[in-house]
Parts: structure tokens; sequence; C-alpha cells
């Protein structure tokens, strides 16, 4: 096992020198000399000297490149043209709102999506199962920002129960664990959990069907095993398989939040992109990307060690 | 004589696909005492399994038809509660599959299942079942049991997986050990083991054993007495001396003479009798057997014979078997 994981992050940091090379390259991809694009047009000379020197643009590629690794490890990724502040600090930020809202969704669509998928594929062909699979077709067909406005109409425009923009009060883009934040938090996640919750349950049931139909459950009922027991048995059959879907749904919202973020105005990762691109803010657009894809490389790391983890007909191969 | 382990009278199951009803069985009688071992042999098909599945009543109660009686030690097996059912399963009867990978849960290890079945019983500590499940492990000659404990099931080889089933089923102290195939799966070596294994229990515990196998020379070595079944009906049933020496179905006498050409092998024909068992969602009305035998008359399509003993303990279901068991081959 230990051997397995020391692989799995032998492997993972080709792929993360891969990502930093292109992150890197995005200055340069730009046309024309890279300060422009690094800069704001109405910059003052001394910025511009203090930038040239920071990238280091005298100097060939290969050395810039490790000079910029380096400096990235040291966890200095620049400065943000539209704030002025450190583009760290600015990423590391919408970093934490964004996996605040994405791991609030996926713990509520994972548990729902467990909830209708166990009992869809334990009543196979029920009514039970055709209102749950319904429900899970319902979450992955609706276009969710298209859900979050609804949400938004209902619950602040009408009922007036949650706000319905932002991460806190007062414009506050710093998440704390109280209850005015977390008012902040529910329309976006319930919007967000309908994806994972979706997915979740088809695969679940699915996955409870296929255990279901295996030949040891009739052993273990054949054992006169409760059917409580039996239950325990199927879960732990589909926890592999389970988490790792999990995982990968955290993973896919922790990157794909654009839409959910831009409509609530949660000041995520996903909101900052936005921000970036429309700001021409390359050193930020540059930060923000090398860290989300960092994120999911580890993230992928995780899920593959906890799945083997998990399962020990791969644990002890 | 003491009371039957397993007493089935006039079986009938049929189950719903669509619009079809398939008759798997059809009226099935089948007696096994205390510590006795019987053999049920069949073409592919035939209702051997089902047979099995309906003594635990392991089939979804949503389409399947059961009629007829089985009683387990005296209690009648369709009339237990939840409570009653779990109590037989297992408590009573344990029951062996062909296959033991797939018949034992793949993510727990032999000791966590067989620790689990205990504890469903008993009301013992964790320590103590586990203590019994060593003993299990030894009474079915795993070699160094404390390991094999901890092992999961796809870590064992397939003799041993099939020990370990066998542990498993035996863990509750059961009257009546149920196996449908036991051996089909295994090498031919490990086959005999297997066998010879059943043979000390049934005799160390004064188990009773319904079998099914393919493999006549199996029924040979372990049985008392062997059942033929066609079609979902026994068709000869006697001591096994008596039915491989001198045979009085027709089917039986094709499946013997099939014999060495391993015939019974699973989902082949067998070569010595022509033709195949009868569709058993439109069942003929006379002998099941009769478009397939050469000895057939005008009466065997007309109504089903009825289980009569020409030979004292000895029973057949044909209706011309009184013709040559008086006049033995
Ligand atoms: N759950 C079921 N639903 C419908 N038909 C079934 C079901 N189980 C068994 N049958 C049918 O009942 C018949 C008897 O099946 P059974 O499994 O008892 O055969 P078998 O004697 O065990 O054969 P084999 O030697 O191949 O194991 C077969 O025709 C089979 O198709
Ligand atoms: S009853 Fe008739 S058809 Fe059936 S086995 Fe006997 S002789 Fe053959
Ligand atoms: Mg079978």
């Amino acid at each position: 096992m230990l051997r397995y994981t020391l692989r799995r992050i032998l492997y993972a940091l080709p792929i993360m020198l891969g990502v930093s090379l292109v992150c890197f390259l995005l200055v340069h991809i730009a046309p024309g000399d890279p300060l422009v694009s690094v800069l704001p047009p109405d910059a003052t000379e001394a910025l511009r000297r203090q930038m040239a020197e920071l990238y280091g643009f005298d100097r060939p590629l290969p050395e810039q490149f490790l000079r910029w690794l380096a400096r990235a490890l040291g966890g200095d990724l620049g400065t943000s043209i539209a704030t002025a502040r450190p583009v760290a600090s600015e990423v590391f930020r919408a970093v934490g709102n964004t996996v605040t809202l994405a791991a609030f969704a996926t713990a509520i669509g994972f548990t729902l999506g467990a909830i209708f998928g166990f009992v869809a594929g334990y009543f196979r062909d029920s009514p039970v199962d055709r209102a749950a699979s319904a429900l899970a077709v319902l979450g992955v067909s609706v276009p969710h920002y298209w859900l979050g406005m609804v949400l938004v109409i209902l619950f602040s425009a009408q009922l007036g129960w949650l706000p319905a923009t932002g991460a806190g009060p007062g414009g506050s883009t710093e998440w704390a664990w109280d209850w005015e934040h977390f008012r902040h938090l529910i329309l976006p996640a319930v919007t967000m959990s309908v994806i994972p919750m979706g997915i979740v349950a088809r695969t679940l049931r699915a996955l409870v069907a296929e255990i279901l139909s295996q030949e040891f459950v009739m052993g273990l009922r054949a054992r006169g095993l409760s059917e409580f027991a039996v239950f325990r048995h199927v879960v732990k059959n589909a926890a592999p398989t389970a988490l790792a879907v999990m995982g990968l749904q955290l993973g896919y919202l922790l990157g794909g939040s654009i839409l959910i973020e831009t409509v609530f105005s949660w000041p995520g990762t996903g909101f900052l992109l936005n921000a970036a691109i429309f700001q021409r803010d390359l050193p930020l657009l540059q930060g923000t990307i090398l860290v989300l894809a960092t994120f999911f490389v580890v993230l992928n790391l995780v899920v593959d060690v906890v799945q083997t983890a998990l399962d020990p007909r791969i644990r002890r191969a | 004589m003491a009371e039957p382990v397993l007493e089935i009278r006039g079986l009938e199951v049929t189950y719903r696909r669509g619009a079809e009803r398939i008759r798997a069985v059809a009226g099935l009688d089948l007696t096994i005492g205390p510590g006795e071992a019987v053999a049920l042999i069949g073409e592919s098909g035939s209702g051997k399994s089902v047979t099995l599945r309906q003594v635990l009543r392991l089939d979804p109660e949503r389409t399947t038809e059961v009629a007829g009686s089985i009683r387990v030690c005296g209690e009648e097996v369709g009339k237990l509660d939840a409570a009653g059912l779990r109590r037989l399963r297992g408590g009573r009867v344990g029951m062996v599959f062909q296959e033991p990978l797939l018949a034992l849960d793949p993510v727990y290890t032999v000791g966590q299942q067989i620790v689990e079945a205990i504890r469903a019983h008993e009301p013992v500590s964790r320590a103590e079942a586990r203590a019994r499940a060593l003993e299990l492990l030894r009474l079915v000659h795993v070699p160094s049991p404390e390991r094999r404990l901890d092992a999961y099931p796809h870590e064992l080889s397939g003799g041993l997986r099939q020990r370990a089933m066998i542990a498993l089923a035996l863990s509750c102290r059961p009257r009546l050990l149920l196996a449908d195939e036991p051996t089909t799966a295994l090498d031919a070596t490990v086959q005999i083991q297997v066998l010879l294994l059943l043979r000390e229990l049934q005799e160390r515990l004064g188990l009773a054993i319904l079998f099914v196998t393919h493999d006549i020379g199996a029924a040979v070595e372990i049985a008392d007495r062997i059942a033929v079944i066609y079609a979902g009906r026994i068709v000869e049933e006697g001591p096994v001396r008596s039915v491989i020496r001198s045979p009085l179905h027709p089917y039986t006498r094709g499946l013997l003479a099939s014999r060495t050409e391993g015939a019974l092998v699973k989902g082949r024909r067998i070569a010595a009798i022509p033709g195949s068992p009868p569709d058993l969602a439109r069942p003929p009305p006379g002998c099941a057997f009769a478009p397939r035998c050469s000895l057939a008359l005008e009466a065997c399509s007309r109504q089903v014979p009825k289980l009569e003993t020409p030979v004292p303990g000895h029973a057949v279901r044909c209706l011309r078997a009184r013709e040559w068991a008086a006049s033995p081959a």
C-alpha cells in the first residue's frame, strides 16, 4: 500500500511539471512583448522595469522557467494587475471559498444521491424506484444556473428567507463559520448539489442492483442473515465505487463552477477566473490556473489511493 | 424410523416470467433421514437447483408460485415467519454453492463471514465466535487456519475456498447440508478431497446431506441413496447399489450408459438419449420422458405415471418398470 502510494506520487510529478510549464508559457503565448500582456496599458516606467526584472525576460527561456518555478514553489505567484495585491493571497482566498461551496454541495448531493440510489436499486422497478429515478434524472438534466435563478426568485425575491448573492454580510469575501455566512452558502450549495446528486443516484442504483444480483447475496440470505445485515454487505461492496464517484464529483465541482459562482457572485476560483479573463489580468490567470491544475492532480491521486485502500482485492495485490 | 430431516411432498414451483409460466418443479417427493446422504442427479435444467433453493425459500416470492409441502425436522417451511426462516437458514440447514468465489462476499474475510453467521444465530461474543470459526476451519482440514481466517476469498485456492464455504455452512451446526454441485468448479484431484471431506463430516457430525452432482462416480462415492430427477419430478430413487446395478427407469439407464462419455457435463446433451428435455412452459400431459423414450407406449403420454416401488426401497415413475423389475437385466 505504501509502495503503491509512493509510486502514485512519483507518477504525479512529471504531470505537475508539464502543467507548470504550460502555465509559464501562457504569458509567452500572447503575441508581442510578454511585458505587454503582464502590464496594464497605463503602467508606469518603474513598474515596467520592476516586472521585467521580476520575470527576467532578458534571460533564456529555460532559465526563466526555473526561476519562475522556484518562486512559485516558494508561494510567490506575482502581483495582480487589477488589485495590485499578491496573486497568491487572492487565489488562496478564492480557493477557500470554492472548496467550502463544493464541499457543502458534494455533501448534500452525495447524501441525497446515495439515499435515492440505494432505495431505487434495492426496490428496483417498484414505484419507489421510479420516483427516485425520475428525481435523479431531473437533477442531471435541469440546467443548474436556471435552477439557481429559480431558487433565488423563490427564496430571496419572493420569500426573502435567504440572501441571493455574495459569501457573507456586507459583501464579505472571507468565509467564516457563523450563521450569517452559512445563510449565504445555502442557495448556491443546494443549486450545485443537484449535479452530484443525480450522478451519484444513477451510479448507485445500477451498482446496488448489480451487487444484489450476485450469487453471494443469496449466500448471505442462505445463512440466515437479517435484511439489515445483507444491506450492510451491499454498502461495503458499493463503498469503493461510491466514494470514487463522490471524489470525482467533488473534483468536478471544484473546477466547473464558473456559472454558479457568477449567478450567485460567490467569490471563488470560478468567479476569480472570470474576472481575470475579462480584466486581462494575466498574472492572476496564470496563478489561478496553476493552483487549480495542481489541485486536480492531487485530487486524482487521493481518490486513487483511497479507493485502493478500501478494496481488499486491489489492496493486497 | 426417526423423524426425517427433510420431507418434500408434491412440491411444485412455477416461475412467472412475463406472460410465460415456467413449471420448473412439477410434483416432487423426497425424504432424507438423519445422517443420510442423498445424491440428486439429472440433466441441466431438470430443477435440481430450484428444489434446493426452495428448501430455504430463497426465491423472490413476487415471481414464484410454490405448492406442496416442505418440512425440515418436522417444521413446515412455507409457514415460517421471517424470524423462523432466519433460524432455518444456516441454523437447521446449511448451503454450499458450486462456485465459492461467487458465493462468498468478496470484501469480507473468511473469518468475518463465519463470525457474522455464528453471531446471527447465537448470542456469543466476537472472541468466542472467532474461536469457533478457527475450530470450524480445523474441522474441514484447512491448513494453517489462523492465517486463513483473515484471508479474503480471492486469496485462497479453489479447494480451500470450498472448504471455507463448507465451514461457513456448518457454522451453526445444521442437521442438513444442501450442496449444489460442490465440486464441479474444482480440479479433479481437489474434487475427490472435497467429496471425502463431505463423507467424513456426514459420519462425524451425523449430518444429512442432499447434494446435486453431475458425476455419477461422486454419487456412488458419497451417497447412501440416489434420486434421479427429470423435468421437475423424481423419476427414480433408491439405494445407490440398487439404482446403479439395476436401474428401473429408461432415463436412468440412458444416464448410466452415457457416464463413460462424461455426458452429464453442464449444458451438454446426453449422447445416449436422443432429443432434449420438454419445454417447461408447455409440459407434456403424460410421462415427460415419453418423446425421448424408445420403450414408450401410447398410454405413456396420457397420464403421468405414479411413483411405484416394484423393488422394496427402490421407487420408480414408469408405466413399464414392473416388466423389467420382475426380470432383472
Ligand atoms: N428464477 C427463475 N426464473 C425463471 N425460470 C427459472 C428460474 N430459476 C430456474 N428456472 C428454470 O427452471 C429450470 C430448472 O432450473 P435449475 O436451475 O433447477 O436446473 P438444474 O437442474 O440446477 O440445472 P443445472 O444442472 O444446469 O444447474 C430451468 O429450465 C430454468 O431455466
Ligand atoms: S412411462 Fe413410458 S415413456 Fe415414460 S419412461 Fe416409462 S416407458 Fe418410457
Ligand atoms: Mg443447478
